[in-house]
């Protein structure tokens, strides 16, 4: 009786496993369903709202939208951002804040988004760069405005 | 934490023997530590070492403001980060009183339930590696990989999400987002018995489970475990059927109850929980209301004093999130009562006077998320 239930069983399994094999073994014949990219020969296509990193946008006069206002800096869970800022003068002779230095660290942001959604005047978005990897910790401290660049003018 | 010594005096008793499991073990899915007293097979006592990944994510919590905490937390049960997120969401909303749009409020059953789907998914995978099955790993990232990539277009990330807000969704969904996921639908039921037929009809996969790791209704009860865990022991405990938040209370779904106790039991219920979250997305999908994704929320969110509690059903169980207020703009105390702990503490309950060879199946089979135990 025992012996009976107990090749039963192996049968059972052998039965059940060839089933499993069976599929396994059928996607052998079907190559277009395997999905495997030969990364970096084959991009990845990216999604538009990757979130890689946080870039200040500049237009063609190298302008930015960004007034200095921290907002940004106050959002930021984890001190990614720094925002340094300088007095401009103003044609009329007034003094007015401006950006100096946008300092951001991307080795510790968490692209959480937080800080777009904070700004104002929509200077900052996420970008979908995602290869950051680099030889240097330091290189990963970015100043995100460039060089020479100026506030848009319009822009409060 | 024990040293070496300590714990081999511990075990004194004639032939005996200790052995650790842990930190760094493939089957433990992340730095978990078990300290396991044998009597030859079998297992004598089960001693889970915690800490290896505690970040104090609460007292971390504490010092950040309503809107900023809520990231944070995608990194306590990544697998259900969208859940977490939700959880401390509503607390915010239940203490400020924000009413959600209708949008905001059926976008985030749909990507609760997409999370849901690919934990379990993972889960499935792990699972049935653990056991030593490795075809369905690949299976199984295969229909994740797509729910990943209907994440990544709307929300922009993968699994760490911070995508819902206080008073809504961060943004609008993509214009793609229906056509993914009526294609991860279609693709993701002819695949179902796929499923089935590698892992599910497998004998030799459910005489490693049957009767295995056996916990009583009661002892689940009194274990606090919440989920698929305490619901293959016929706890009926979904927060969702319980108490109702966003739109579950609208929505036609079963609570699967499975009174088999054992590991067969709650790999049953996942299961069918993914079947039923399927159903729940397809409810959903072609009835999105059109109108805002957030509610208008001030810049700087200030609960009145006070203390609240909401709670949600994440892929593992529930999942709590309590809150004491001063009125100031950072919370005064946190506190989160997550699934993962409470299930891993039935785990010496389930394994003793079981094989060592079999403890594997019983671990696989709570679905332990190490950094939801350890936070
Ligand atoms: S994405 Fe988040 S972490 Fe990164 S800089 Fe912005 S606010 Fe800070
Ligand atoms: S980027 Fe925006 S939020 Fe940050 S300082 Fe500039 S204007 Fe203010």
């Amino acid at each position: 009786m025992f012996l009976i239930k107990y090749i039963k069983e192996v049968f059972g399994a052998v039965k059940s496993l060839a089933i499993g094999m069976r599929r396994t073994l059928s996607y052998f014949v079907r190559p277009k369903e395997i999905i495997t990219q030969q990364y970096p020969d084959e991009r990845p296509v990216i999604a538009e709202r990757f979130r890689g990193e946080v870039v200040l946008m500049h237009d063609e006069n190298n302008e930015h939208a960004c007034t200095g206002c921290t907002a940004c800096e106050l959002a930021c869970p984890n001190g990614t951002i720094k925002i340094v800022t300088k007095f401009d003068t103003t044609p009329e002779g007034k003094k007015k804040k401006a950006l100096d230095t946008f300092v951001y660290r991307l080795e510790m942001c968490t692209m959480c988004n937080l800080c777009v959604e904070a700004c104002p005047t929509s200077a900052i978005k996420m970008d979908t760069a995602y290869e950051h990897s680099v030889f240097d910790r330091n290189k990963l401290t970015k100043k995100l405005n460039n060089e020479g660049s100026k506030i848009r003018s319009g822009v409060e | 934490m024990y040293s070496t010594t300590e714990i081999v005096k511990q075990s004194t008793a004639e032939g005996e023997m200790v052995i650790n499991i842990g930190p760094q073990h493939p089957a433990t899915h992340g730095v978990l530590h078990f300290v396991i007293t044998l009597n030859g097979e079998t297992i004598k006592k089960v001693e889970p070492h915690l800490g290896y990944i505690h970040r104090s994510i609460e007292k971390m919590c504490e010092s950040l403001s309503y809107r900023q905490f809520v990231y944070v937390t995608s990194r306590m049960d990544y697998l259900s980060s969208h859940i977490n997120n939700h959880a401390c969401c509503l607390v915010t909303e239940q203490a400020l009183q924000i009413e959600l749009p209708a949008r905001a409020l059926v976008i985030r059953v749909l990507m609760d339930e997409l999370t849901r789907l690919a934990s379990h998914m993972l889960w499935w995978a792990s699972m049935a590696m653990d056991i030593g099955a490795l075809t369905p790993f690949f299976h199984a990232f295969r229909e994740r990989e797509m729910i990943t990539d209907i994440f990544e277009d709307t929300c922009g990330t993968r699994l760490t999400m911070n995508y819902m807000v206080p008073g809504g969704v961060l943004m609008d969904l993509h214009p793609d987002f229906q056509k993914k996921v009526h294609a991860f639908i279609n693709q993701f039921k002819t695949k179902l018995p796929e499923y089935d037929e590698l892992v599910t009809d497998n004998i030799i996969f459910q005489n490693r489970t049957k009767g295995i790791g056996y916990l009583s209704r009661e002892s689940a009860i009194s274990y606090g475990c919440t989920g698929p865990v305490a619901r293959a022991s016929g706890v009926s405990c979904d927060v969702r059927k319980h108490f109702p938040y966003a739109i579950y209370d609208k929505l036609d779904f079963k609570e699967i109850i499975d009174t088999g106790c054992d590991s067969w039991a709650r790999y049953k219920v996942r299961m069918q929980e993914m079947r039923q979250s399927l159903h729940i997305i397809e409810q959903l999908i072609d009835n999105i209301p059109e109108g805002d994704f957030q509610a208008k929320t001030k810049a700087v969110l200030k609960p009145p004093k006070g203390e609240f509690y909401s709670k949600v059903e994440t892929a593992r169980g529930e999942l709590g999130v309590y809150i004491v207020s001063e009125g100031a703009t950072t919370p005064y105390r946190i506190k989160f009562r997550s699934p993962g702990f409470s299930n891993l503490s039935a785990l010496e309950h389930m394994a003793v006077g079981g094989k060592i060879g079999d403890f594997v199946a019983v671990m696989g089979s709570i679905d332990l998320v190490i950094p939801d135990i350890d936070r």
